[in-house]
């Protein structure tokens, strides 16, 4: 490379913005979850997790994230497969269909499926005008779980799809040459490759669902108490600065260990982008 | 055989769509509701659409989340366009550390990246309007950087070596030769730093001064009181613009490709 094109400098005042609004911020939090609050150390912020109150928050958080996860993985990966065989020219057409539901603000689209799924809504007339049995599901983890797998879906969908799209077709083609049937290559071939995708949505998933604290609030109708809203209603209600950041640096390391677990899976070499 | 798997991939992809955009048609048939209850159709009216314009609280919120939306992805943009630029020339074990940071935002849980950057203003300046455009900065670039940086590291160098050696200045090389290049990536990135933050509801939250609301905050506070009919009127028209342009730009791209033919 030329001496000319030595522009790493260009990445100056990002990094500069990196230490300021991602780094120290986090040293920020850390501080005040070590911190009585009238300057003296303490870890009591931290421990505060093994209150059974919240850690009931905490191991309730970790079923619904897992299960909004599966799910979402699931329904996710036929959706991208389908995708990736439609052979349509405009690929970017595609991805922003995924994204053109947040042009419609999330909030009002979450209270759109109270709507939905309350007592006399619109699913249960549907169900009563075939004659099916209703189902009562509004203000339950049911809901909420179902508030989160639509809300996050997207984000499983695209990361899986961009995994399918770099997959060399001629590769599958080979498979089926050499007289692989289709869930052979399918097992064998194209699952192995998008392996990244799958990791990548795993985490845009999970972490959002982790630590979520507004759809339970709307679809489980404060009955679904998440870490997230202990961790809300900290800030918010008690304004106890302290003990809401030390149950924020234990949600952080959950986050962090969920993600150790899967980059151990991930033994790919992209450079550490997830999108 | 073949057509049976066509069609019930048509219909699982059809069934895919049904359930993601749902809650948007139901939004849509409640902004033309002649009542102010969410469940009862009271039949079909144009009213909230007239009103809107006179309704304060959601125009203020409105030209405020623009605000702070243009204002962070703009700024993002051009802020991770240049990272981008630098990074993809840095040493190996120098960008994975600039990249490993860049994930921080992207992978941190909302309500700890709120959390902490609230703590973090509130120490040196005031939160306000300014403190979210700060924050939405902050959790958009990482979108901007890994959507131009794949285009930069797909780009030869011999373009640009070129350019220069036929006597062009680095910024002429830029703007004829790297810009047009990376351009799709700067769009792409553009529009998702421009979403996320129209959609932010957790950062915003903790990060605003009291007094300003984007739409998501002031729905927020306003839930128990109920909500105001003409919100479903401004979303409705929100949604449909962004469909319009969606379908005009495809429709561009579309044209586009005939002609390369």
């Amino acid at each position: 490379m030329s001496n000319r094109l030595r522009t790493s400098f260009l990445a100056m005042p990002y990094a500069l913005w990196v230490l300021i609004c991602t780094i120290l911020p986090l040293f920020y939090i850390l501080g005040y979850a070590i911190n009585t609050g009238d300057g003296s150390f303490t870890l009591s912020n931290l421990l505060a997790i093994t209150d059974p109150v919240h850690l009931k928050s905490l191991w309730l958080s970790i079923q619904v994230a897992l299960i909004t996860t599966v799910i979402c993985l699931i329904l996710a990966y036929p959706v991208a497969l389908i995708l990736h065989n439609l052979k349509i020219s405009n690929k970017g057409f595609i991805v922003f269909l995924f994204i053109l539901p947040m042009w419609m603000n999330f909030m009002l689209r979450i209270l759109a499926w109270q709507n939905i799924l309350s007592n006399n809504g619109i699913l249960n007339s549907i169900l009563t005008a075939l004659g099916l049995p209703t189902i009562h599901i509004l203000y339950t983890k049911a809901a909420v779980i179902l508030g989160m797998v639509y809300d996050f879906l997207p984000y499983m969908i695209l990361p899986i799809y961009n995994s399918l799209s770099k997959i060399n077709d001629e590769v599958i083609e080979a498979a089926s040459d050499l007289g692989s049937n289709w869930l052979n290559t399918f097992i064998k071939i194209t699952l192995p490759l998008s392996k990244d995708g799958i990791i990548s949505g795993i985490i845009m998933v999970f972490v959002p669902a982790l630590s979520s604290f507004v759809v339970s609030n709307l679809l489980g109708g404060g009955k679904v108490l998440l870490i997230g809203n202990v961790i809300e209603q900290e800030f918010t209600l008690a304004r106890n600065w302290n003990l809401g950041s030390g149950l924020s640096i234990i949600l952080m390391l959950f986050v962090l260990a969920s993600m150790s677990i899967m980059n151990k899976v991930d033994d790919s070499e992209n450079g550490g982008m997830l999108i | 055989m073949r057509k049976v798997k066509k069609g019930a991939s048509y219909t699982y992809l059809g069934l895919i769509f049904l359930f993601l955009y749902a809650p948007i048609l139901v939004l849509i048939v409640l902004s033309f509701n002649n009542s102010m209850s969410r469940t009862v159709w009271g039949g079909f009216t144009f009213k909230w659409y007239f009103n809107l314009p006179s309704n304060d609280t959601i125009m203020d919120a409105l030209w405020t989340t623009l605000r702070i939306t243009l204002s962070s992805s703009i700024l993002a943009t051009i802020l991770g366009t240049t990272a981008a630029l630098g990074i993809n020339r840095m040493k190996k074990h120098h960008a994975a550390i600039m990249l490993g940071a860049t994930n921080i935002p992207l992978l941190n849980a909302d309500i700890v990246t709120g959390i902490s950057l609230m703590l973090l203003f509130t120490r040196f300046t005031s939160l306000g309007e300014f403190s979210v455009v700060l924050a939405h900065i902050a959790f958009s670039v990482p979108y901007v950087i890994f959507n131009v940086l794949p285009k930069l590291q797909s780009m030869s160098d011999a373009c640009i070596e070129a350019a220069m050696d036929l006597g062009a200045s680095p910024a002429y090389a830029f703007y004829k030769v790297i810009l047009p290049e990376i351009f799709p990536g700067v769009l792409s990135g553009f529009l998702m730093a421009f979403t996320m933050s129209l959609d932010d509801f957790t950062i915003t939250y903790f990060t605003k001064g009291a007094g300003v609301n984007t739409l998501s905050t002031m729905l927020y506070t306003e839930l128990r009181k109920g909500i105001q009919p003409e919100l479903y009127a401004l979303s409705t028209l929100l949604f449909l613009l962004a469909f319009v342009m969606l379908i005009a730009t495809n429709l561009k791209g579309i044209r586009k490709k005939e002609v390369v033919r």
